[in-house]
């Protein structure tokens, strides 16, 4: 496993702390070299960006301080940033809000109730870990 | 669903009922005083409704989240200006948050909902009116003048937001602001409170461009009536630059931002360390505090009474020491020791104490949702004022008191309160003011319930008490005796069952849960000019100081909080008054309890004693004396529940142990109380050897 890397690091943006939950232990299951740094803002996010090498990025649309829409145009148009894969997930709402999403460079838009098969299905898809050998033991979905 | 909980479900649903419902009270108050509503409220209650939708989704409560859906979809429509706000509308979403509660918590202990029950909701909230509005707003937008760039990222709500402020004929801001990485988030608060105050906010957001490396470049958009030079005043010595955006042009962002001002000077606490790559835990989260089970904190409670009641014994062991061996070098060692032990264990008690306070004010949302609806149902004009919401009282207290006191509410608005036509005829303002204060005094908490209303009707009472026998015909009564009747089960002075207080349950039973949370209860009143109610509450009942008697053979605990006085009387003071023990005590007559007579317990060696010890206790104007042999001091004990097989015994609230692992009972005071004014004959035995359970 040359070159296979030892961890990845996952942010999640998202006010829900049941949702945070629910996605971090779907996370947990899926493989244990997912570090995961949680945060229930926007700010937060934008302040945790710099700090990690991120593998991937989870965010919620509607958050308190700035939307998530505003966080995917932050993250696509910044060259730091620009190629991390982003993750949308929301409770179903208004079809303009996914447009505008897509249009932004999410990658994905997932509507809650999220089936947690189908989203380690897209985590394994996005950090490529089939291919490296790592969904191995500590899988359980 | 692994790693979640049921119960973690509970507490955000909770939460977020919570939110929605403070919401519609605020949205209450402006439409009520013909107010423009808040936007950013609409907008918080969109999102209580939205997250709960999601998390009924999440775990599987498909009908509730169907339910929640439908709520969400009203004040989608309201937010984005598809839908006005009516009171029925209101009242409809106050139902529906209300029994959407009732539905999550029985579906939370695996109850099934009647289909029925949800499509009566969704129905209600269905025939909420629909008042579409004609035009989307596109044209506005592409005529807002606002760059493509920004739009691009605006959700829908916030365009609408836009549009409504253009077309109220507000100036447009943009307003650039470059901060500091690190403490970006900080500043931004402070200046997104600032354009508040100018205006509305309608978007936060971050530019991927920078001036440097480690700042950041965020556009808000303020509308505002108020000229550009005013707004900057208020802006000043913030580091922004401030643009109006004339309409009907389409602006280009500016490539580069204007040239970074000097970083801020800021008085805020530096930003945490940012931590090392490489180093960060599998799962952090940053929120600062954390959400414990009141079971856990009970947990740690009976630790701490535990180690409590540890240290009373090595008190007893030193004392036992001294007495054997005298004060030697070691002696005094071991007593600073244990004093130092004991200091800090007080400490530890009461930040685990103030772990359980929680702040009154956190059930007056409640109270005052119900005396909207019931001043409705009534056609009532009725204003409710609350005081002291900071109060903080044990969490468990406050949730067994919210009962109680809507049913004083409900008696207070139903009884007290006149109609409009009769304060009007009795020169009292139309509106009715029910008031709540909340006040700490020394370990009590007093929470007064008071109303502007008719006062009791003591007239009416005194019929009554006659009528059941419970006086005799011609006899004098004082007032404050009369009513103390309110208080005696059966007793109710409402000649016919209202919608409103006919719930079958009267003021005796909101007593008995005063009494359960060792509080007593009063009420003042005079006639025409409302009533107040008084309860006194203790702060917490986890630890209690109580003095231990003897009686016979038997030790007893009565908690401090209920003693008034010890008294030493001379047997002759003793007088027998309708053949009821008493003495006199500062000219009033103080019934006595012997509480070898009333637990009928083994007198042990009956010797002929020249003085007796007499304990007073009750509160307020409700006292007696209690008889007991010996007084052995005062000590913190921590209650426990006693067993099935004595739990119904009055006058007995629970056991406790000594230092000396002796289990002893714990007078119920208040309960001891009414049995000794109430009962003729037919007592208890209580077997000598109890078990805690």
């Amino acid at each position: 496993m040359k070159m296979s890397k030892e961890s990845y690091q996952i942010l999640i943006a998202e006010d829900s702390a049941i949702t945070r939950a629910f996605l971090v232990s779907a996370l947990e299951n899926l493989s244990s070299r997912l570090n995961v740094i949680e945060v229930s803002s926007g700010f937060e996010a934008l302040r945790q960006l710099p700090r990690s090498r991120f593998d991937l990025i989870i965010t919620d649309i509607n958050m308190p301080d700035i939307n998530g829409l505003e966080l995917i145009g932050f993250i696509r148009n910044n060259p730091g940033y620009a190629h991390i894969p982003l993750i949308v997930v929301t409770t179903e709402g208004s079809p303009r809000d996914r447009e505008k999403g897509m249009a932004l460079g999410a990658d994905e838009y997932l509507v809650k109730p999220i089936d947690s098969a189908q989203f380690q299905e897209l985590i394994r898809k996005y950090l490529n870990l089939d291919a490296q050998g790592l969904s191995g033991p500590g899988s359980k979905s | 669903m692994s790693g979640v909980n049921l119960s973690d479900f509970r507490v955000e649903a909770e939460d977020l009922l919570d939110k929605l419902n403070h919401g519609l009270l605020d949205l209450d108050g402006a439409v009520k005083k013909n107010l423009k509503q808040d936007p950013a409220v609409i907008n918080e209650i969109f999102r209580a409704a939205h997250s709960l939708k999601g998390i009924c989704g999440m775990f599987g409560f498909s009908e509730v989240g169907e339910i929640a859906h439908k709520l969400e979809d009203l004040l989608d429509r309201l937010r984005l200006g598809k839908l006005k706000l009516s009171a029925d509308g209101l009242d409809a979403m106050f139902e529906v948050t209300e029994e959407l509660r009732a539905i999550i918590s029985r579906k939370a202990n695996n109850e099934t909902i009647a289909a029925s029950e949800i499509e009566g909701l969704k129905k209600r909230l269905e025939r909420v009116e629909k008042e579409k509005k004609a035009d989307d707003g596109k044209d506005w937008l592409k005529q807002s003048g606002v760059s493509e760039d920004i739009l691009s990222v605006l959700t829908e709500y916030e365009e609408h937001r836009l549009v409504e402020n253009i077309r109220e004929k507000m100036a447009i801001y943009q307003v650039t602001a470059n901060l500091d990485l690190d403490t970006f988030d900080e500043e931004l608060i402070v200046l997104q409170k600032l354009l508040k105050e100018q205006g509305e906010l309608i978007t936060t957001l971050p530019s991927a461009e920078a001036s440097s490396e480690d700042q950041i470049t965020f556009f808000l958009l303020l509308g505002t009536e108020r000229p550009q030079s005013e707004v900057e005043n208020q802006l000043g010595g913030h580091p922004v630059t401030l643009k109006q955006i004339p309409p009907g042009q389409v602006q280009e962002t500016p490539v580069s931002p204007p040239t970074a001002p000097e970083p801020p000077v800021s008085d805020l606490e530096p930003a945490p360390e940012a931590p090392e790559e490489g180093e960060l835990g599998t799962v952090r989260s940053l929120t600062r505090t954390v959400r414990v089970d009141i079971g856990k904190l009970d947990e740690l409670m009976n630790i701490v009474g535990e180690l409590v009641l540890g240290k009373n014994v090595i008190a007893r062991l030193i004392e036992k020491l001294r007495n054997q061996l005298g004060f030697g070098d070691f002696g005094i060692e071991l007593y600073k020791a244990n004093r130092n032990l004991e200091r800090k264990l007080e400490e530890l008690q009461e930040s685990v104490l103030e772990v359980r306070m929680v702040p009154i004010g956190q059930i007056y949302d409640k109270l005052r949702r119900n005396v909207r609806k019931l001043a409705r149902e009534t056609d009532k004009d009725i204003a409710f004022i609350s005081e002291g919401d900071e109060t903080e009282l044990d969490k468990l207290i406050i949730e067994d008191l919210a009962d109680p006191l809507m049913h004083i509410i409900r008696n207070s608005i139903d009884h007290g309160v006149e109609t409009r036509e009769k304060r009007l005829a009795a020169g009292k303002p139309e509106q009715a003011t029910i008031k709540l204060r909340a006040l700490q005094r020394g370990n009590h908490v007093v929470i007064e319930i008071s109303d502007d209303g008719a006062g009791l009707d003591f007239t009416r009472i005194k019929r009554k008490a006659l009528d059941l026998g419970m006086i005799a015909p011609g006899s004098e009564v004082k007032e404050e005796d009369l009513i103390q009747f309110l208080f005696v089960s059966g007793f109710s002075t409402a000649e016919k069952v209202s919608e409103i207080s006919g719930r079958g349950v009267g003021l005796d039973v909101v007593k008995n849960n005063i009494g359960a949370l060792s509080g007593a209860i009063d009420i003042e009143s005079k006639a025409g000019s409302g009533a107040k109610v008084i309860i006194t509450l203790p702060i917490t009942l986890a630890i209690i100081q109580a003095l231990v008697v003897e009686v016979g053979k038997e030790t007893f605990a009565i908690p401090l909080n209920s003693v008034s006085s010890g008294l030493v009387v001379k047997p002759e003071e003793i007088k027998t008054i309708e053949g009821r023990e008493v003495i006199e005590l500062r000219e009033r007559t103080l019934p006595l309890l012997r509480l070898e007579k009333f637990f009928a317990l083994d007198p042990g060696l009956k010797v002929v004693r020249e003085e007796i010890y007499i304990v007073t206790v009750g509160i307020a104007e409700r006292r007696i004396g209690l008889v007991v042999d010996r007084l052995l001091g005062r000590q913190d004990i921590v209650i426990k529940s006693i067993g099935e097989a004595l739990s119904g015994i009055r006058g007995i609230a629970g056991a406790t142990e000594l230092g000396d692992q002796r289990t002893i009972l714990v007078l119920d005071v208040v309960g001891l109380i009414e049995e000794a004014t109430t009962r003729i004959s037919g007592r208890v035995r209580v077997e000598a050897h109890t078990h805690v359970s």
